[in-house]
């Protein structure tokens, strides 16, 4: 039933980089009983990139929002640079939550219709209470992620799903969070978009030695991507 | 202004021809009529009572209940005060005890709706059981013992109507945030270090803002028809001061008399701005879901 050792099995070995988040047995869903995930474990250590690559609906979004703090598995443990995570969502301490940059599925469903993409970008750093960055960070990342200054006080329906993932993964990385979160990040995306998005995130991580945890069904680009591909079979207990 | 576009003659859209070119003119028609009836009312409310120097409240016994005429349009009372006049100034009352019920009802009901869906959990239960059990009982019953806790006046009857009107608000508002709530955006609030109140008052209050305001506007002649059944059952305001209830209620005795104009246009008053303002409210929701039916709402 329980396999959760395996994933550190594959570490590379050499001069082991310090694991920043573990999860260990996760057990999470939506329904009392009916758990979406069975008894996951996953370890990613500092600045290293892992790929998760499973079948639509196996139940890596809901690990990846289990691993982000955003959704609050009914049973197992989650360590993020050794400390037991306890609390979830708004009840978890600020600087753990904005740990994480997550990038959602859908930048439509992921980006408040009411905000330009400017607000949409410097809203974390308003919400921790950090407006005085807003305009440094906004130079440094609208290029990063290939946004022209026209574009920043559109809202997000005057610009196409591509342009709105930009805005989106420039949100996640505004705060200089640690741990990306990509939850198939580029499954809605043409070729181009996704290599520039993938581009930028790899210069964050270059630049910032972040970990990297991709989520997606794509094998091929998970490969090209991150240091390892976990199979979901490989880390989730059976359903 | 209009010049020859070069697809002119190219087929309307879809979404257009469904709607039809006879419904959109009487749609407009409506707007039209509503926001002219609303405005006229909303003016004579302001500017009759400062401009014209007449008391509303001079009684002339030797022309009393006369039949509408040039000197009195809308005829006399039984104690012969001008029936336009007062019918003014009552609106003026109603009006304003409208407005601001229904403003009071929706502060409140903006305000535990978005609570219990952004709190979600015991508060969210224990603030739509109260609101449950308000709702259950008849909210003129639950007005009138308000207005009874107090002497007569405006105020009492103000914080009945409110008290009695935020319930609708309050469920509609709570079931928009509940449904914003799960959405992916507040997710990534929630990973953006947002707190609680920053991601209610900087996403899901402004998403819920145009629902709470269409309850609002709504809830004003509902408010005003509380207000007058309230004053017609005498327990409103007191019996001098002109409220379109109060000379609904005054006028009966000569309705049996065969004078209807002490009733009529007191009545009319009451009817023509709520439904103008209704009118109004009607469009208003047709532009923010537009599939759904618009329809006279009181």
């Amino acid at each position: 039933m329980r396999d959760a050792p395996a994933p550190t099995a594959q570490d590379r070995g050499t001069a082991p980089a310090p694991t920043v988040l573990e999860l260990r047995g996760i057990t999470a869903g939506y329904e009392r009983h009916r758990p979406v995930v069975r008894d996951a474990s996953l370890t990613l250590s500092a600045g290293e990139a892992v790929g998760l690559l499973g079948p639509s609906g196996c139940g890596k979004s809901t690990l990846a929002r289990v691993a982000a703090l955003l959704h609050r598995p009914s049973a197992g443990h989650l360590l993020l640079d050794g400390t037991p995570v306890t609390r979830w969502r708004h009840r978890a301490p600020r600087a753990q939550r904005t740990a994480f940059g997550v990038v959602l599925q859908q930048p439509r469903l992921a980006a408040d219709p009411r905000l330009t993409l400017t607000d949409l970008i410097a809203e974390p750093l308003r919400a921790t209470g950090r407006r005085a960055e807003v305009p440094a960070r906004l130079a440094e990342l609208t290029p990063l992620v290939g946004l022209t200054p026209d574009l920043l006080t559109r809202r997000p329906h005057e610009v196409s799903d591509g342009q709105l993932q930009r805005a989106c993964l420039a949100r996640a990385l505004v705060l200089r969070p640690r741990i990306l979160v990509c939850d198939e990040m580029t499954a809605m995306l043409d070729a181009s978009t996704t290599a520039a998005l993938v581009t930028a995130v790899e210069a964050y991580r270059a630049e910032t030695g972040a970990a990297l945890l991709a989520v997606g069904h794509d094998a091929v680009l998970l490969d090209r991507w991150c240091d390892r591909v976990l199979p979901w079979k490989a880390i989730a207990g059976a359903a | 202004m209009t010049c020859e576009h070069p697809d002119a003659k190219a087929p309307a859209p879809v979404a257009w021809r469904s709607r039809g070119p006879r419904q959109r003119s009487w749609r407009t028609l409506r707007v039209r009529t509503s926001a002219a009836l609303t405005g006229a009312v909303v003016l004579a409310v302001l500017l009759v009572p400062p401009l014209v120097q007449l008391d509303q409240q001079a009684v002339d016994l030797a022309a009393k209940l006369r039949p509408p005429s040039w000197a009195h349009p809308f005829g006399t009372d039984d104690v012969g005060r001008d029936l336009l006049l007062r019918c003014v100034h009552g609106l003026r009352v109603s009006l304003f005890i409208g407005v601001a019920a229904a403003l009071v009802a929706a502060v409140v009901g903006t305000a535990v709706g978005a609570l219990a869906g952004a709190l979600g959990g015991w508060v969210d239960r224990v603030a739509m059981r109260v609101v449950d059990a308000l709702a259950s009982v008849p909210h003129l019953l639950l007005g009138v013992f308000v207005v009874a806790l107090f002497r007569p006046g405006v105020w009492p009857v103000l914080l009945s109507i409110a008290a009695t009107h935020w319930l609708s608000t309050a469920r509609i508002v709570r079931a928009e945030v509940l449904s914003l709530r799960g959405r992916p955006f507040v997710d990534a609030a929630v990973s953006g270090g947002a707190s609680r109140w920053r991601i209610a008052v900087r996403h899901l209050v402004p998403a819920v803002l145009p629902q709470a305001g269409l309850a609002a506007v709504l809830s004003v002649p509902h408010a005003m028809w509380h207000e007058s059944a309230l004053s017609f059952l005498g327990l409103g305001l007191p019996a001098h001061m002109a409220s379109l209830g109060n000379l609904v209620e005054g006028a009966r005795g000569s309705l049996l008399a065969g004078q209807w104009w002490p009733t009529l246009f007191p009545g009319l008053f009451l009817i023509v701005p709520t439904l103008a303002v209704a009118g109004l409210a009607g469009a208003w929701r047709d532009r923010i879901d537009p599939r759904r039916r618009s329809e006279l709402m009181l």
